[in-house]
């Protein structure tokens, strides 16, 4: 068997559109998880109990089922109570809620990772909790959290391969058309894999990026 | 006008079942310096840490500048600003020039304009002579130069009660007098203080009195002189003679 050039070059098109799919419910989903994932870490230490059972309740709950039973949950499930979604809509609200319990986690240990004297110390000086917070604690979290979230960043733009099961025309199910059309699954699997391959690595080298131009601000 | 600034009374402390602090009775007036000492784990830092509610106590009453630290109405962050608070680690905000460090709380807290700020900062910088390291980072600072800016940016507060939870015990020893003697002129300026030290000779010369502290009890109180020459609780003098010794 040969490896059909031709047959991968014609499907280029598809798949950047393909691909263009994929990063638009991607990016949307991680500013959904983003800010998830935030208010979720912040609760995770305010100074408030019931706050934080919640907190945890969710970011357990999230990390202990499937991706892919989350968002059959949404696309399929949510019509039960009368809520029907668009499906690019369901994949993102799921992978979103998703991605916040992960990043809540990461939030959590950012701000955990920077010692108890800093939000004393603020706490002394007669500001607020949230000031503290704001001013002193997150702004030094932050630069420790950028790394494990590039992490989530990629594990969520690969897992977003899940919503094709929705009817999502995002890469996988792309190649999964073409194919269905030529038959040539290894050289279009092997494109769809190309192409996921060059997103997380850009994603990979924007945030090690921005990790060495903190730094040097630090 | 209260007489005291800082008022004591019965002061219980637990952690769980560990009881910390035990009947604490102590005041302190305007303008007084006061020294406490006490070997490690007697209960030091947590004494100072529930005068300004860094701590919540069991049972007794912690008044300071005539507002009860303990009480259910108490704004904490309203009287936070009236005590400063140094800690043996420093605690700069590391992200944060010099400058910035000791603008912070009065912009946000205070809500003085950047340019006051800066200019009070840059004032208390040279109080503690460390103008020209307005622009650097901590990291770039010595353990002494650290402390005296988080004198400085507790004094940027105008605080009317100085605490020091032992200020120079992570120091390199030749930078120790460099934050003493800023805390001398502050003594000498009228500034209440209380000192957690293992400096004797800081004790004895600055304070006006000292309070030593024994597994959380006070075994002893009174004038340096009384403390270092006639202590009456055998404890004071086992201790004292262990720490000069050293
Ligand atoms: N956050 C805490 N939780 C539990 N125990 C503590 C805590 N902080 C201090 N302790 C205990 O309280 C006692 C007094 O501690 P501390 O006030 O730090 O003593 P000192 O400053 O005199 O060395 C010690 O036995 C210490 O282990
Ligand atoms: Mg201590």
């Amino acid at each position: 068997m040969q490896f059909d050039f031709l047959a991968l070059y014609r499907a280029i098109p598809a798949l950047v559109f393909g691909a263009s799919m994929t990063l638009r419910v991607t990016v949307l989903s991680i500013i959904l998880g983003l800010l998830i994932g935030l208010v979720a870490g912040l609760a995770k230490v305010w100074p408030n109990r019931i706050l934080r059972i919640i907190a945890s309740a969710y970011i357990e709950l999230v990390r202990g089922t499937p991706l892919l039973v989350q968002i059959f949950l949404v696309y399929f499930g949510l019509p039960a109570l009368g809520l029907n979604l668009d499906p690019f809509i369901a994949g993102v609200i799921a992978m979103g809620i998703n991605s916040g319990a992960y990043v809540g986690e990461i939030v959590r240990g950012g701000i955990d990772s920077i010692a108890l004297g800093q939000m004393e110390a603020a706490r002394s000086l007669g500001m607020t909790w949230w000031q503290a917070m704001y001013y002193v604690i997150l702004p030094q979290a932050f630069v420790r959290i950028l790394p494990p979230l590039g992490n989530e960043f990629i594990a969520l733009l690969k897992d977003s391969s899940l919503v094709s099961t929705i009817a999502i025309a995002e890469l996988t199910r792309t190649g999964q058309i073409i194919i269905t059309r030529t038959f040539k699954s290894f050289e279009i699997w092997s494109g769809v894999a190309l192409f996921y391959f060059a997103m997380t690595y850009a994603i990979a080298r924007a945030v090690k990026h921005s990790e060495e131009r903190l730094r040097y601000s630090e | 006008m209260n007489k005291w600034i800082v008022e004591v009374k019965k002061l219980n402390k637990y952690f769980g079942k560990h009881h910390v602090l035990k009947d604490i009775d102590f005041h302190v007036s305007y303008g007084e310096v006061v020294a406490i000492i006490g070997a490690s784990g007697s209960g030091k830092s947590t004494l100072l840490r529930c005068l300004n509610g860094l701590e919540p106590i069991q049972s007794g009453e912690v008044i300071v500048d005539g507002v009860r630290v303990n009480g259910r109405e108490v704004d904490l962050n309203k009287l936070r600003q009236s005590i400063g608070m140094i800690f043996q680690s420093f605690n700069l905000f590391p992200h944060m020039t010099v400058l910035n460090n000791i603008t912070l709380a009065p912009q946000k807290v205070k809500k003085l304009p950047r340019k006051e700020a800066e200019e009070l900062a840059l004032t208390l910088l040279g109080k503690v002579g460390l103008k020209d390291k307005a622009h650097m980072y901590p990291s770039q600072l010595s353990g002494g130069q650290k402390q005296r800016v988080a004198i400085a940016r507790s004094l940027a507060m105008n605080p009317k009660v100085m605490m020091f939870d032992e200020p120079t015990s992570a120091l390199d020893p030749e930078t120790v007098n460099d934050v003493l003697d800023v805390m001398k002129e502050l003594a000498e300026e009228g500034m209440t203080m209380i000192v957690v030290t293992h400096e004797m000779g800081f004790a004895r010369e600055v304070s006006n009195r000292i309070i030593y502290l024994d597994d959380g009890k006070i075994v002893e109180e009174g004038t340096p002189e009384e403390i270092f020459y006639r202590p009456r609780n055998p404890r004071t003098r086992e201790f004292l003679s262990k720490i000069i010794s050293v």
